[in-house]
């Protein structure tokens, strides 16, 4: 057990790549699944088959498989990335498809008369979308969101697999030198299970502050 | 009951015609509401009432006819006969900023308070200045009996409260013509009166309404006109006495029998 | 670009992924019932117990639903035996997580599913007479069901897909057979084109046939 917690700084650096990764990912997968999930229901004809085919596309796909693509895949196409890169678009191409549902879900789960009395009362498509639409869909979107950070602070697990030497890896790479699997493993959980329990419970605080957006 | 304007008419429409898909909803409406006049429309469901209504402020496109809001043909540009160019948002945010409406749903909006509720067309559409704007929402919230409720959420009112702010959210905007879609069918039996009793004081006060309701006490006390639709046609127009109380025609009678067995 | 495509590898070997493919619908069928099992027995215990039993399914639920699956794939399968001073195979030791893991998600759909029995079914059981044993056997437990078909179904899909974790140690399923097949004949994009629709195609045929079953059974909510 003492070998364990004397392993705790090099398994914080290994946590300090995870976030690394997880921010970036939530990052990139925020902007690019805000701006498909709103083209998707606002945009042009033509653009909703395109979206639709990449979100049902890369969920429908292990998030493991995808990574190897990437990884072993893209320099055959001349596209010569870092493992970190190649991973982290990996993981934010995948994430991506996730935030398009959760902002299409947000936005669609709003009444429809909502923009209709916005309509009667005379306002135009960008102030319904401004004064109406928007305050809602952000608190309908925020709590699902925050699951989807979850899930990328989860799934960056999967980096270790490429040798990004994130907390996963760390763990391991500790319990080769100290033979102690189990102490090591629950001690990553933990370390984990902190991040991600905050994570959700402020996820479950905002769904019951916002709960008078549902009527 | 108010003088009623002997001018053109506030909302005229001609050969009203909608479908859904096959189903034709509408089929040849003529109507004329002038200045002051409350128009009530009955009739049973799937009569095409609520399309009327929803068709006058373009909730709903209509296929064929007119619908001329002050003089405005509300879902065309002006321009030949032929071809018709149907509006922009742009040009239909304008004209809708005219007409109200109050929903059976009520659809207030969620995130805004009672206040800001009524705030918000007056800032945005109307162009008022902040403090007049909340000056103007407090006076008409005050006038459906919510002073004391300016700063509530939706989710903090009774169906009763949040229909009323429904009403003066439609109100301050000074519409020409306001369009009342069952706003009661949603509300609990003991809550029903209150909202009537400020749609009555509206049209004691000159508004020009149309109001599509079940309840007909309501009808008989307040519309200088009532109006009996079924299959997509108006069947049967003329005043309460008229209409309701020495109904002449089949389904009409048909129709308030069945109603007079529920209300009863 | 200088690459031309070659499946004989991959025909040669197809069976690796057949196999896969149906090993891994089979590991996560095995993980659902036992997921199920331990979902429903713990959601019956959460929504019945005292404060001691809502706080220990709780923390189950918790634990799971917050640390990565592949750190428990590893947790049972190097951790555990150096406790236990026993060892097992790869694909017993992943059942067993992701039955583990499975059992988290489902314990939440079994509890909403319960509170959303209507309360008029319950009541009428009570007014004909039926003990409480006998309202959960014949009233509650049926109706659930019915309510949470469609979460179950999506369920099953999503373990299918997380079988893929499966190949880190080495059990033979759809990704562990496409790394195979990959790595002892280098061609990547071959192997990427028929796999992945394998997964999509599955994914989909499994909604699609669990949807149609749901048909007749399901309530609508």
């Amino acid at each position: 057990m003492i070998f364990a917690l004397q392993s705790l700084p090099y398994l914080w650096q290994g946590l300090l790549m995870t976030l690394e990764v997880s921010a970036l990912v939530v990052f990139f997968s925020l902007i690019a699944g805000t701006i498909l999930g709103v083209a998707i229901v606002y945009g042009p004809r033509w653009l909703y088959w395109p979206v639709r085919i990449y979100s049902d596309f890369f969920r429908g796909i292990p998030l493991l498989v995808l990574i190897f693509f990437m990884y072993y895949g893209l320099p055959l196409f001349k596209i010569n990335l870092t493992n970190f890169a190649s991973v982290v678009l990996a993981l934010s191409a995948f994430k991506t498809a996730h935030i398009i549902e959760v902002v299409r879900g947000a936005i669609q789960s709003i009444p429809v008369g909502q923009t209709e009395a916005g309509k009667t009362i005379g306002l135009r498509f960008g102030q319904r979308l401004l004064y109406v639409v928007a305050p809602q869909a952000v608190r309908r979107f925020l709590p699902p969101w925050i699951n989807a950070v979850v899930d990328a602070v989860k799934g960056s697990a999967l980096v270790s697999l490429v040798g990004i030497v994130d907390l996963m890896l760390a763990i391991q790479q500790v319990i080769g030198r100290t033979y102690m699997p189990m102490p090591l493993y629950v001690l990553g959980a933990l370390m984990y299970f902190g991040i991600n329990y905050s994570l959700s419970s402020a996820s479950r605080r905002l769904e019951a502050r916002f709960a008078y957006i549902r009527e | 009951m108010t003088e009623i304007s002997p001018t053109s008419p506030v909302v005229r429409i001609r050969g009203l015609r909608k479908s859904f898909g096959t189903n034709l909803v509408l089929d040849g409406i003529d109507l004329d509401v002038r200045k002051g006049e409350v128009v009530v429309v009955i009739g049973p469901s799937g009569s095409g009432k609520t399309t009327l209504l929803r068709c006058i402020n373009l909730l709903e496109t209509y296929d064929e006819g007119s619908i001329q809001v002050d003089r405005v043909e509300v879902g065309f540009r002006d321009g030949s006969s032929s071809a018709r160019q149907r509006r922009s948002d742009r040009e239909l945010a304008r004209i809708r900023a005219d007409i109200g409406m109050v929903f059976q749903l009520f659809n207030l909006f969620p995130h805004l308070t009672a206040r800001e509720n009524v705030v918000l067309g007056l800032r945005k559409v109307r162009g008022l200045p902040t403090a007049e704007a909340k000056r103007v929402a407090e006076q008409w919230l005050t006038r459906v009996g919510l002073a004391d409720k300016l700063d509530s959420l939706p989710s903090q009112l009774s169906g009763g409260q949040q229909q009323r702010v429904g009403i003066a959210r439609a109100v301050a905007m000074d519409p020409k013509v306001l369009l009342l879609d069952e706003i009661t069918s949603a509300l609990d039996p003991e809550l029903v009166g209150e909202v009537l009793t400020v749609a009555q004081e509206l049209a004691r006060d000159g508004m020009t309404m149309i109001v599509v309701t079940h309840e007909m006490t309501f009808a008989r006390d307040v519309g200088s006109r009532i109006v009996f639709m079924d299959g997509g046609r108006i069947q049967v127009q003329g005043t309460p006495r008229e209409v309701l109380t020495a109904p002449a025609h089949d389904r009409l009678k048909a129709f308030l029998a069945r109603i007079e067995l529920k209300q009863r | 670009m200088n690459y031309h495509l070659n499946f004989n590898y991959i025909w040669t070997h197809f069976d690796k992924l057949t196999w896969g493919l149906v090993l891994s619908l089979e590991l996560a069928f095995v993980s659902i019932l036992i997921g199920v099992a331990i979902g429903l027995s713990l959601a019956l215990a959460y929504t019945g117990g005292g404060r001691l039993v809502r706080g220990v399914v709780a923390g189950y639920v918790e634990f799971i639903r917050n640390v990565p699956l592949l750190l428990l794939i590893y947790l049972v399968f190097y951790g555990v035996p150096s406790v236990g001073g026993f060892a097992y195979e790869p694909a017993t030791s992943f059942v067993l997580t992701l039955s583990v893991y499975a059992g988290a998600y489902m314990v939440e759909v079994f509890r909403a599913g319960l509170t959303a029995v209507p309360r008029g079914l319950i009541d009428a059981g009570k007014a004909i007479g039926l003990n409480a044993w006998q309202r959960l056997i014949c009233v509650r437990l049926p109706t659930m069901f019915r309510i949470v078909l469609p979460s179950l179904s999506n369920a099953y899909v999503s373990l299918f897909k997380d079988t893929s974790l499966a190949a880190v140690i080495a059990v033979p399923e759809l990704t562990y057979g496409a790394q195979w097949i990959k790595t002892n004949s280098f061609r990547v994009i071959e192997v990427w084109i028929v796999v992945t629709p394998l997964y999509l195609i599955t994914g989909y045929a499994l909604l699609f046939t669990l949807q149609q079953l749901e048909r007749r059974f399901a309530i609508q909510r």
